[in-house]
């Protein structure tokens, strides 16, 4: 068998080869974002192209890169000239760059983002100082967007499994003083000690230990966990053989959600590589330290991310949380301790190992250490998966790497931490982003979920929305989060449905406390901060809904009705005819009416009226929203 | 009509000679046998009530635990709507509310003919593009009210859903 040294010595002088090719290589964004955005299509086109001309022209496809509003990307590697990352290439664009850049002398700056390698191009910048880029510090996504993640030689060639030979070299007592100078936190929300964690299942009796990686991402608006995995699996499954060598622990499982069968499908893949490379099974390199992995599958259930219910469904059984203590370090899977950790923070372990604790707490504020990845979405213009030191203010990622709110709208909060998490408001934004200031701010860090609410975000639908998730996530094992959340959804519903009273708001604070004091896991205990959150920043939201019957940012459909302003209606009949429940009449070319017993309120005729006439407007209460009308661009312009 | 039985029989033995014989087993191996059969059928679960010594009351509470389990043969193709948080203040329910007018199912049923799965999923983790359908697997970003009748009719063959 070859040596894994001897293996990374001929995957660097393939890598370098790669780097300086003669051959073009084309690197495709091809991750589940951008395989949403076209990528396949845009693989299509592309290897169409190159049988059709029998090119010479090598394809890659490659993580996500993490500007995702600008999918599919796509990296161009042209001997001779600086390596070019375009956005928002579609079929068409990817054939024209072919012909244009790759075999012409027109580099398509219109399309690119930036340049990734020195050197001049008239009209491209340095990726790096790309407004979306520049304030990141990409250490546990280094990779990802770069590598062939289904190439375990391209891992070995940028230092892939170093961490871990390292770690075999200082053996695992100086492994955990490592971890332990490096302060690194859980990454997964609650940001406990990563040693601490190991300490404890290392000093609990028995030969038999257990790890687990918790790719259980079920924070809806969250997807840093599946971006790395897909992305870049092998700096995971590192990240495990370091943690299982310094605990002892002979089986690893990999928790991952079913939702991901990209994410799936990479670790099988990788997996399938470690065996073949001698780092999984007996006698790792020669090290004498046994260990296995597998991958077992979620199956659609919120509570498992929660540690007892993971391992309660990893046993076969309903996926019920367990009063703790003991806690799963002591007494876990099978009785025996286990430790779980989240997928990045596993992904950080290979950077401490590799450079040393030092190194990585460069990063980081004083309580929180490293870089943490973000999944930025919603009314944002730039969205996409980031990296920045912990630390840094909230609004430097909301304004300068997100670009801000999009068409011209007021940021009115930012939602972190998913449904165990709050919304921050806007006049917040200097706030840094570490696990203490998040918490006193009454949200929590969360595992990277970041959601930017506009003016045009109603925030009792905001509070609804995660009450009625948690509410049907909730297991129902203890009676405080199973009734609990029930009582606030039917408070929150009602206020939504203009029925509410003043002493709810009350009732709801005194609720939420008590499901805080009295539920079994984390998933009750925090699922009342969406609702404290906003009724601290927004109580005056609350009070419209109540005392004026009125929704300010027409969100609440029971409190709105859509109109047809009769100047503006050319009767174009557009409305008319999307109207699912034929609500809207009117003769050709004369002004139509919506027919208000009839209305659902979804909101069709309001999306469906050209912006030329903006004819429909509408009503909550004692407000008024007309939209602005708008003239059609030609296309000349 | 006996014969199409014992294949089924035969194909949930071989599924349960891939995993280890433990109670560990059982989610991977219902998930296994939905991945074949496309749901738990009540001869599925009384073959592995038979085989696995665990009784079909215990399995039933497992498996209705998990929302991904399904007990009824699901349609031709799966929508599923995504409402996730980007996604619904994205506009994600309007999306939702389009396709059930347009199929004429609520959320979690399955169209009269037989063609199509609606479901509501709590988030796929494309929240940058946001909001998205996916059908089949396949995810369509930045989907408005508007593309809902030409994203079912790629699918509907000669059916009319426009």
């Amino acid at each position: 068998m070859t040596s894994l040294q001897q293996v990374c010595t001929e995957a660097r002088v393939q890598w370098d080869k790669l780097q300086d090719s003669e051959v073009p290589v084309l690197f495709v964004g091809a991750a589940t974002c951008g395989r949403a955005a076209g990528a396949t299509e845009v693989l299509e086109a592309l290897r169409e192209r190159i049988e059709r001309d029998e090119l010479n022209v090598l394809v890659i496809e490659v993580g996500c890169l993490g500007p995702c509003s600008f999918e599919p990307l796509v990296i161009v590697h042209k001997n001779g000239s600086p390596r070019i990352c375009y956005g928002n290439v579609g079929p068409d664009e990817v054939v024209r760059i072919l012909e244009s850049h790759v075999f012409g002398d027109d580099p398509c700056a219109r399309w690119a983002l930036g340049k990734m390698t020195p050197g001049k191009l008239d009209g491209i910048d340095d990726f790096n100082t790309h407004p979306m880029m520049h304030r990141q510090v990409r250490n546990i996504l280094r990779n990802c967007g770069l590598i062939d993640p289904e190439n375990v030689h391209h891992y070995l060639a940028r230092d892939g499994y170093r961490g871990f030979l390292k770690a075999l070299e200082l053996g695992p007592d100086k492994t955990l003083e490592e971890i332990k100078a490096s302060r690194l936190r859980g990454r997964g929300g609650a940001g406990f000690p990563a040693w601490r964690k190991w300490q404890f299942c290392r000093d609990a009796p028995g030969p038999t230990k257990y790890l687990i990686c918790n790719a259980d991402e079920g924070d809806p608006g969250a997807f840093m966990n599946r971006s790395l995995i897909e992305g870049d699996p092998h700096a995971v499954l590192e990240g495990m053989l370091i943690a299982a060598f310094t605990l002892g622990a002979s089986q690893g499982y990999i928790y991952c959600r079913a939702e991901y069968p990209l994410a799936l499908q990479r670790l099988d893949v990788a997996i399938g590589q470690m065996r073949a490379l001698g780092l999984l099974g007996r006698d790792i390199q020669g090290s004498g330290f046994c260990f296995d992995l597998s991958v077992k599958k979620g199956a659609g259930a919120f509570v498992c991310g929660e540690e007892t219910a993971l391992i309660a469904s990893i046993e076969g059984r309903r996926g019920m949380p367990q009063p703790r203590p003991p806690f799963p370090a002591v007494s876990g899977l099978l009785g025996k301790p286990t430790v779980i950790q989240n997928v990045e923070t596993l992904g950080n372990l290979p950077l401490i190992l590799r450079n040393g604790a030092q190194s990585y707490s460069q990063y980081g504020s004083e309580s929180s250490k490293g870089t943490k990845t973000f999944a930025l979405a919603g009314k944002i213009k730039r969205t996409g998966l980031v990296e920045v030191p912990l630390g840094i203010k909230l609004k430097d990622i909301i304004c300068e790497i997100g670009g801000g709110v999009p068409d011209g709208k007021a940021l009115k909060a930012v939602q972190t931490g998913g449904p165990s998490g709050g919304c921050i408001p806007a006049e917040k934004m200097d706030l840094p982003v570490d696990y203490e200031a998040l918490t006193q701010a009454g949200s929590i860090m969360g595992s990277g979920g970041m959601i930017v609410l506009d003016e045009d975000t109603c925030m009792v639908d905001v509070a609804k929305y995660f009450l009625s998730f948690t509410q049907a996530e909730s297991c129902g094992k203890c009676a405080p989060c199973r009734v609990g959340t029930r009582a606030m959804l039917s408070i929150l519903e009602r206020i939504a449905a203009g029925e509410g009273q003043m002493a709810d708001l009350e009732k709801l604070e005194s609720v939420a406390q008590t499901i805080r004091d009295g539920s079994l896991c984390g998933l009750g205990q925090t699922a009342p901060n969406p609702v404290l959150t906003t009724l601290r920043y927004f109580r005056n939201e609350y009070e419209e809904h109540i005392r004026k019957g009125q929704c300010p940012a027409f969100v609440c459909s029971r409190m709105i009705s859509y109109h047809i302003d009769r100047d503006r209606c050319s009767g174009c009949g557009a409305c008319a005819r999307v109207c699912p429940v034929e609500a809207i009449s009117g003769q050709k070319k004369k002004p139509h009416a919506i027919d208000q017993e009839t209305c659902i309120r979804c909101g069709m005729c309001l999306s469906t009226c050209p912006a030329r006439y903006a004819a429909v407007f509408r009503r909550s209460g004692e407000l008024t929203r007309v939209e602005p009308r708008k003239e059609v661009k030609r296309k000349s312009d | 009509m006996t014969s199409s039985r014992d294949k089924g029989l035969s194909r949930i033995a071989d599924i349960l000679a891939k995993h280890p014989a433990n109670r560990g087993s059982l989610i991977p191996v219902l998930q296994d046998i939905q991945q074949d059969f496309g749901y738990l059928s009540e001869e599925a679960v009384a073959e592995l009530e038979r085989r696995m010594g665990i009784s079909a009351n215990e399995i039933y509470g497992v498996a209705t635990f998990y929302t991904q389990f399904r007990f009824s043969p699901p349609g031709e193709h799966t929508i599923l709507s995504c409402q996730g948080t980007a996604c619904h203040v994205r506009g994600g329910r309007q999306i939702l509310t389009e396709l059930e007018q347009r199929l004429g199912v609520t959320a979690g049923r399955t169209t009269a003919d037989g063609k199509f799965d609606l479901e509501r999923v709590a988030c796929i983790g494309c929240c940058a593009l946001a909001p998205v359908v996916a059908v089949d697997g396949k995810v369509h970003a930045q989907v408005t009210a508007k593309k809902i009748p030409s994203i079912i009719s790629r699918y509907a063959g000669e059916g009319n859903f426009s």
